[in-house]
Formats: structure tokens, C-alpha cells, sequence
């Protein structure tokens, strides 16, 4: 009988790693697991175009291969448990399903900070779900409280002024997107968003929610009060790894995993996209997880032609994982564009345009160049990936 | 052959697509998108991933 394949995620990461498995020549049957309703949609558009003209998630549905048209489609329903031993997982409603080959790309959550308060009116922005909600009180007059100053946080902020609202963004850091693109372009992005109306309050958390049923208002820790129609979280992500637990893995982070994106166990297990920890031949080969929408498409393919080689008897491509991260944000009309790790940098310099407006920002460490980030600049950032690439 | 349709009012101009099939996809010196709409079969599996890789899914290949 003909080796089976569960995919447990249901996003780009599963149906990418599904592609490859038939493009590598596996003709077992697939199945794909997951927890939203849907099949496998874009979804950055939910913090932009979604959020102001509408969410239709049948537009944003990705177009798939011919080839993974027998696979099967089990969605909302979240797997809840695994056992490699028996090779089984366990979905919500109790169902048992065994598989000869795993995928795991049941990929990030939203992180919730425990916050006392009411619990109504506070959204994530995630799933298609999560903006049909939050789209609702994104009006004219409303007050919008944005909690996190990253990539996420500014693009909500950015379409909720389009759309009429009062914005305020919360968050520790000293600039937005500190982390990734450094405190000087961070405060050029900055005076963009004030330009637009947005309130900044940053180096503040926020201690409470204020209301009755709903939240109605947000109380920081220096005492001020901000009016909140609607508080949109976007501090960060969690790794949806719980169902995975017993099994002798390593979940600090995600699921590591080595270049050819298999899990070190017994089992032919392979992971993929925002929840595979793996190394990187373009950055030292540290396993990290890279949350951009780019990497799902390239450990996918690896994990794919992985898995089916394994479940031939076979060892996988043993060659270094070479992927270039890549992210771009729109934000009012500017587009933001990054190659590489800027994030992982030691030095920064600014060698072309200024902060304010077009300009392209170089990121360094004792290697050399590690990440290059442009504003406006999107023909021009194409030399630096090929020097990135030939690191 | 292989026909590509980019929807223009999807396409920001990202220039994704130009990394995986730059004889098909480029972007001009104003950093707006241009393309070839025909190509040979011998590049369908390049243009398929240009397709992929792009942020917009503007992209059809037929």
C-alpha cells in the first residue's frame, strides 16, 4: 500500500511543502490539517486592502498546482496531539489520524499579553477572521488603541487613519520597528506616521483596560488614559507547537529542524514555514525562524522534496539551505522593501536618500553585509541582493 | 508557450517576480513593473515560480 502523508497546517507553508511532494515524485495520498475554514489564502493584504475594501477570503485563496488536486482538505480542525511512536495525531473533535510521513507547518498565533480589564474589543489581526472583526470598528470618529510599534502594528495603524480613525500606537520600544530596521530609519517611519496623525507613545505598556463589557478605554503605565473604540494587539507571535509536545522535541523556539528541513526523530518528519527553526548557509547556518512571507515558499519546497525522498528509502539532499529573506510593508503610499537580515546586524548606515524620504539603508555585522533595507527604492535594492546572495 | 497576465491593479511592484524569470519580468528605471506576455515552454517552470513568489498573487500563467 502507498505511503501516507499528513500535513498539519493549512497555510501557504502546507500547501507549498504539498506541491513539492508531488513535484518530487511522491504519489501517496496527502492530507492537510488545519484550523482556520478555510483553504490556504495571502495573507497580507488582511492589514490592508482586507481591512479597508472588505474581506473576501475566496480573493485571496492562493491558486494551486494541478498537481495537488487529489489531496485532501481537512480544515477547522485544529491537530490537538501527536504520537511519533504510533505515528498518529490527534484532531479537536477526537479523530485519530496515522500517517507514514509528517509535515509540520502548523505555523504562529498572535501572543496575548495578560492584561486585566474586559476582554471585549481587544483583536488580533491574524486569520480573515480576525479582520471580518476588527474591520467593523475601523470608522470614521472611532478611536483605535494599536498595542506593538512592529510591522503589523504600523500597517493597521497606517490603513486605520485611511479610514477616518483616531490612532494611538503603545509599545515598549524606542522607535517603531526598532528590531528589524534600527532607531534611525525606525524614526523617519515614524514622522511619516505623525505626518498621517498618529499618536506615538512610545518606551509605555499598557497596564490596563477600562470599561465595563468592552473596553472602552486604555490606561499606560505613566497614567495616561487613551480612548479605545478597539485595542488591536500585534506584540509578537507564538509558536503553535502544544500539539507536538510529548514527544521529545525541541520547542523552545519553534521546531528545529536541519538544512534539509527534517526533524531529528525516528519518524520522516520535515517542518516548514514560520514555525521551522532552520539554518541558513546566506547567515552562518544559526537555526532561526524568519517570519517573513517569502520563507514559507522556500523551506516548503525543501521540506517537500525532503520528505518524499525519505519516504523512498532515501537520504535527503544533504546540500547547504541558501533562502533569501525577504519583506516589504506598505504604509500610506510608501513601500518598504528589505533583503536579508537586517535584524541581525551590528552596525547600520544610511547611503542613500535621507530617513524623511527615499532612501536605502545598509546592515552589517563583523561578516559584512547582512541586510539591506530601501524606502521608495524598490528598483534599486536588486544589486544588493545578488551581493547578498554571494556572501 | 507560456501566456502571463499580471493584474496591473494587484501588482505593487515589488519586483519578486524579476529574481525568478528576469527575461520575462523587469522593473523599469521608475520602478513600475514591465513583462513579456509569451514566452517558451522551456521557461514555464521559472515563470510558474515567479508566479509564487509573488506578494500580490498577481500573477497568471497559462
Amino acid at each position: 500500500m502507498a505511503e501516507s502523508v499528513v500535513i498539519v497546517g493549512a497555510g501557504i507553508g502546507g500547501l507549498r511543502t504539498a506541491e513539492a511532494l508531488r513535484g518530487a515524485g511522491f504519489e501517496g495520498a496527502i492530507t492537510v490539517v488545519g484550523d482556520e475554514p478555510s483553504m490556504p489564502y495571502n495573507r497580507p493584504p488582511l492589514s490592508k486592502v482586507a481591512l479597508s475594501g472588505g474581506v473576501h477570503v475566496a480573493e485571496l485563496e492562493f491558486r494551486r498546482k494541478a498537481s495537488v488536486a487529489d489531496v485532501e482538505w481537512r480544515l477547522g480542525a485544529p491537530a490537538i496531539a501527536s504520537d511519533f511512536t504510533s505515528r498518529t495525531i490527534t484532531l479537536a473533535d477526537g479523530t485519530q489520524m496515522s500517517f507514514d510521513g509528517l509535515v509540520i507547518a502548523s505555523g504562529i498565533r498572535p501572543r496575548r499579553l495578560p492584561i486585566p480589564g474586559p476582554e471585549t474589543g481587544r483583536y488580533v489581526l491574524r486569520t480573515a477572521h480576525d479582520a471580518t472583526g476588527l474591520r467593523n470598528y475601523l470608522a470614521p470618529g472611532r478611536s483605535a488603541v494599536i498595542m506593538g510599534a512592529g510591522f503589523i502594528g504600523c500597517e493597521v495603524a497606517a490603513t486605520a487613519r485611511g479610514l477616518g480613525c483616531e490612532v494611538h500606537i503603545v509599545a515598549i520600544d524606542e522607535q517603531p520597528m526598532f528590531r528589524p530596521l534600527g532607531a534611525e530609519l525606525g524614526r523617519g517611519l515614524r514622522s511619516r506616521h505623525e505626518q498621517h496623525g498618529v499618536n506615538f507613545h512610545l518606551g509605555r505598556t499598557v497596564q490596563s483596560f477600562l470599561g465595563g463589557d468592552r473596553v472602552n478605554a486604555v490606561l499606560l503605565d505613566d497614567g495616561t488614559e487613551l480612548p479605545a473604540s478597539v485595542v488591536v494587539e500585534a506584540v509578537g507571535s507564538v509558536c503553535n507547537v502544544e500539539w507536538l509536545e510529548g514527544n521529545g522535541l525541541d520547542l523552545t523556539d519553534g521546531v528545529l529542524v536541519d538544512q534539509g528541513m527534517v526533524v531529528d526523530c525516528e519518524v520522516p518528519i520535515v517542518a516548514a514555514g514560520d514555525v521551522a527553526r532552520h539554518p541558513n548557509s546566506l547567515f552562518g547556518n544559526i537555526p532561526r525562524r524568519i517570519e517573513h512571507w517569502n520563507m514559507p515558499t522556500e523551506t516548503g519546497r525543501r521540506a517537500g522534496a525532503s520528505l518524499a525522498a525519505l519516504l523512498r528509502g532515501q537520504q535527503p539532499d544533504p546540500g547547504p539551505f541558501a533562502a533569501m529573506p525577504s519583506f516589504w510593508s506598505d504604509q500610506y503610499h510608501h513601500k518598504i522593501q528589505s533583503f536579508g537580515m537586517p535584524g541581525i546586524a551590528t552596525s547600520i548606515q544610511i547611503v542613500d536618500g535621507s530617513p524623511d524620504d527615499a532612501c536605502i539603508f545598509e546592515y552589517s555585522d563583523d561578516t559584512g553585509l547582512v541586510g539591506v533595507v530601501g524606502v521608495d527604492r524598490t528598483a534599486e535594492l536588486s544589486p544588493y541582493r545578488k551581493q547578498l546572495l554571494d556572501r | 508557450m507560456v501566456t502571463i497576465t499580471v493584474d496591473m491593479d494587484k501588482c505593487q511592484h515589488y519586483g519578486q517576480c524579476c529574481f525568478e524569470a528576469d527575461d520575462v519580468f523587469a522593473l523599469n528605471d521608475d520602478g513600475q513593473l514591465e513583462y513579456v506576455k509569451e514566452s517558451d515552454e522551456s521557461r514555464r517552470a521559472d515563470i510558474e515560480s515567479a508566479a509564487e513568489v509573488c506578494p500580490m498573487q498577481a500573477i497568471t500563467v497559462e
